[in-house]
């Protein structure tokens, strides 16, 4: 019998990732030894994340690929895998006072914002169908325990629940899109796909295009774009905040990273059929996104339906699938971490123990109160609808620049069109802020941590929006 | 020994793969029991795991083989997580009747 | 010949699909969903793929289902006709899912007969064996290989965290 081959292990690529376990694995340990005071964790946790950021720029003279074209360290990757870092540790941080509060005791908690992060660093650096999977089924199930962490909460019960049953649907049609893609073209190697379809040497096209349909749908699950949504408005409002957070930032970002290589990089060819789809799913996103938003008296729903307005800007970098298009994704995605943590750090603080106070109408008259965080919340919310000069505007900037170097024009006059519609329930909130009478006294304790992340926020949403230069150079590069 | 049969087109298994996954998508839609729709998710898992299969022996390659064995450990990961998820739930809240899940309403 | 042995089984899978699905009581769909995995192994077997036929039968019937049932007696499920009961919120959904998903099959159909992929590949008397499925995972896939690892683990830790009788 000859023996089999050793094979080719690149650990030097993999870095981030065994980095990231590593220290999840040393979380586990250390819960074990240490009682009931967490900060150990959270110190362990915190030295991981930066330590993966730094080691994720060991590789040079970029893209390498590795693992027989199945991982990939570009530009994209790592540029992404510092988002993830960076949006892991606001998360971390931000849940420290919270979990105090609400009486999160688990250890496990930080560990799985970890592996969550682990899952999202090889989604975003996978050129492989299979790792792509895995990618997003280990940022999937850190997120279903993740939402549904506090047990004896019926309604973050039923978060992790419903966004369980639906992920794991989404699952199948993501597999079987994947499945049917392998089929025709005999690989699961996005390089060799895209080299088959340029050839245009794929066996069976119309199974293909059942096979990139089946993809969207299953993407579009788990981005949250509409008319896959439904579960986002329920899951963002019963999952703990800082989890709500957690999940708008880094899983949407890993999984349009790898929505952008699957799309994007591998079929440019057969762009006209899943353009027009991505085109209705983008347009369909801001309407119902921005539209629902409107009607909602929680801040968390209210947040959630904005957050899938936002995927449909996102689907217009993906659309444009140009090297701009992936250099305003990354920008947006960073503008947006701190844009969102800025504004449920600010949530956090409102809230009370058990959900309280997460109605829009509990922000009346905070202004009056607490004039310094009635106006760091504004800047968020007006950010996020896009005013210059905040990080908002420049990053959708960024994207629609993106579209119109396509010739998008109409989708981006209904972009825009969009982001005016969206200052309306923004501008709602602020109003309550500012110009309401407060309905009950407020009894803030303003948490140190947290408003360290809304600090952090606010520098990041400013100085991206009035100095984006160097990043949007980095971007670019 | 060679396969002393004729073997079959492809597109008998693609037909029963894709069966399979549309009974599969009708019981998550159907079905109001949490785990019975856990149960359809997973006839929808095994549907492609034909496909791949299939698609293998007619490609003469193992790369769809592998995908299913992961498919299989993913299948086994989320059983484990979701029925986690159904005993957490089912302490606060006696019933698996997804339509009783709505506290949260816009 | 293949045929012979395949439309039986095939008739078998797709019957205990619909028993998952239309049974009323939990146990019941259950037991389908097991014996429909063992004829899958069947179709396993019939496409030279030895190695998942007997992981289909190890994992998905003996580890996964035994799970199930464990947590079906665990809930004291029992067969209830409310439960039962199609959820009228989703007749228009699951109508149109049928009405798309039938137009996609009769696609299929077209397709796949079409002929791109009448001849199946003249495979080896090895192919599917554990030698060779382990000689690709450990060379080709190492990669997925190691990173299910981590994907059990997180398994492993979620389920504990959740499940876990102690509250604190």
């Amino acid at each position: 019998m000859e023996p089999i081959p050793a094979p080719s292990i690149d650990l030097v690529s993999l870095a981030p990732v065994l980095v990231l376990t590593v220290f999840g694995i040393m979380v586990l340990v250390t819960d074990l030894f240490i009682g009931k005071n967490k900060s150990a964790l959270v110190f362990i946790s915190l030295t991981g994340l930066l330590m993966a950021a730094i080691s994720s720029l060991a590789k040079y003279d970029l893209p390498v690929y590795s693992f027989n074209g199945a991982y990939i360290v570009d530009h994209l990757s790592v540029f992404f895998t510092f988002i993830f870092c960076i949006s892991s540790a606001l998360a971390i941080l931000v849940s420290i006072d919270f979990n105090q509060r609400e009486g999160i005791k688990v250890g496990e908690y930080y560990s799985l914002i970890l592996f969550c992060t682990v899952g999202m660093v090889l989604l975003a650096s996978s050129t492989d169908m299979i790792m792509i999977f895995l990618g997003i089924e280990i940022v999937s199930i850190c997120l279903y325990v993740l939402a549904g962490i506090r047990r004896n909460d019926p309604k973050s019960n039923e978060a992790a629940l419903k966004y369980f049953l639906l992920g794991a649907f989404a699952t199948g049609f993501l597999l079987y899109g994947m499945a049917l893609i392998y089929g025709t073209t005999g690989s699961t190697k996005l390089t060799i796909i895209a080299e088959m379809i340029r050839e245009g040497s794929v066996r069976s096209e119309p199974l293909m295009l059942m096979g990139v349909v089946l993809l969207i749908i299953g993407f579009g699950f788990k981005v949250a774009s509409v008319p896959f949504h439904m579960w986002a408005p329920d899951v963002y409002q019963g999952a703990p905040t800082p989890v709500t957070a957690f999940m708008a930032v880094g899983p949407k970002a890993a999984t349009l990273a790898a929505f952008f290589r699957v799309f994007a990089e591998t079929m440019p060819e057969i762009s006209p059929s899943w353009g027009i789809l991505l085109y209705i799913l983008s347009v369909l996103s801001m309407f119902i996104g921005n539209l629902g938003a409107i009607m909602q008296t929680n801040i968390k729903r209210l947040l959630a339906f904005s957050s899938v307005a936002h995927v449909g800007y996102l689907l217009i970098a993906i659309i444009a699938k140009n090297s701009l298009g992936s250099a305003s994704l990354m920008f947006y995605m960073l503008a947006y971490a701190f844009m969102i943590f800025g504004a449920f750090g600010i949530v956090i603080l409102i809230g009370r123990k058990g959900d309280e106070n997460l109605e829009i109408e509990n922000y009346s008259g905070l202004a009056y109160k607490h004039p310094i965080l009635a106006l760091s919340m504004t800047i968020f919310l007006l950010s996020l609808g896009g005013l210059p000069p905040l990080a908002g505007f420049v990053a959708k900037f960024y994207i629609f620049s993106a579209a119109l170097k396509e010739g998008f024009v109409v989708l981006v006059i209904l972009a825009v069109l969009n982001s005016a519609i969206s200052f309306y329930y923004y501008l709602k909130v602020v109003v309550y802020m500012y110009m309401k009478e407060p309905i009950k006294e407020f009894n803030i304790t303003l948490s140190p941590m947290t408003l360290f992340v809304v600090a952090i926020a606010l520098f990041g949403t400013l100085h991206l929006g009035i100095f984006p230069g160097p990043i949007i150079a980095l971007a670019q590069y | 020994m060679d396969i002393s049969f004729d073997a079959i087109p492809l597109a008998h298994y693609l037909l029963l793969s894709a069966t399979l996954f549309v009974i599969g998508v009708m019981g998550v839609l159907m079905r109001r029991n949490a785990i019975v729709v856990f149960m359809s998710i997973e006839i929808m898992l095994n549907a492609v795991n034909i496909s791949l299969i299939s698609f293998d022996r007619y490609l003469n390659q193992h790369d769809g083989q592998i995908f299913s064995f992961m498919v299989m450990c993913v299948a086994a990961a989320e059983v484990s997580v979701g029925l986690a998820i159904i005993i957490a739930l089912f302490r606060n809240k006696p019933t698996v009747n997804l339509d009783e899940f709505n506290i949260m309403k816009s | 010949m293949e045929l012979l042995i395949f439309y039986p089984l095939a008739g078998l899978c797709v019957i205990f699909a619909l028993g998952v699905v239309f049974n009323k009581n939990p146990i019941g769909s259950a037991m389908s969903l097991i014996a429909m995995m063992l004829g899958l192994a069947g179709i396993f077997v019939l496409q030279q793929a030895h190695f998942i036929a007997i992981l289909q039968i190890i994992i998905y019937a003996g580890a996964i289902m035994v799970l199930f049932m464990f947590v079906i007696m665990l809930l004291n499920l029992k067969g209830d006709d409310a439960v039962w009961k199609k959820r009228e919120k989703n007749t228009l959904l699951t109508v149109l899912t049928g009405l798309l998903i039938a137009g996609v099959l009769y696609k299929v159909l077209e397709i796949t007969s079409a002929g791109e992929f009448d001849s199946p590949a003249h495979v080896l008397e090895t192919f599917g064996t554990v030698r060779e499925v382990g000689t690709i995972l450990f060379t080709e896939f190492v990669l997925p290989f190691e990173v299910a690892s981590i994907l059990l683990l997180v398994a492993m830790i979620g389920a504990v965290v959740l499940a876990k009788s102690k509250v604190d």
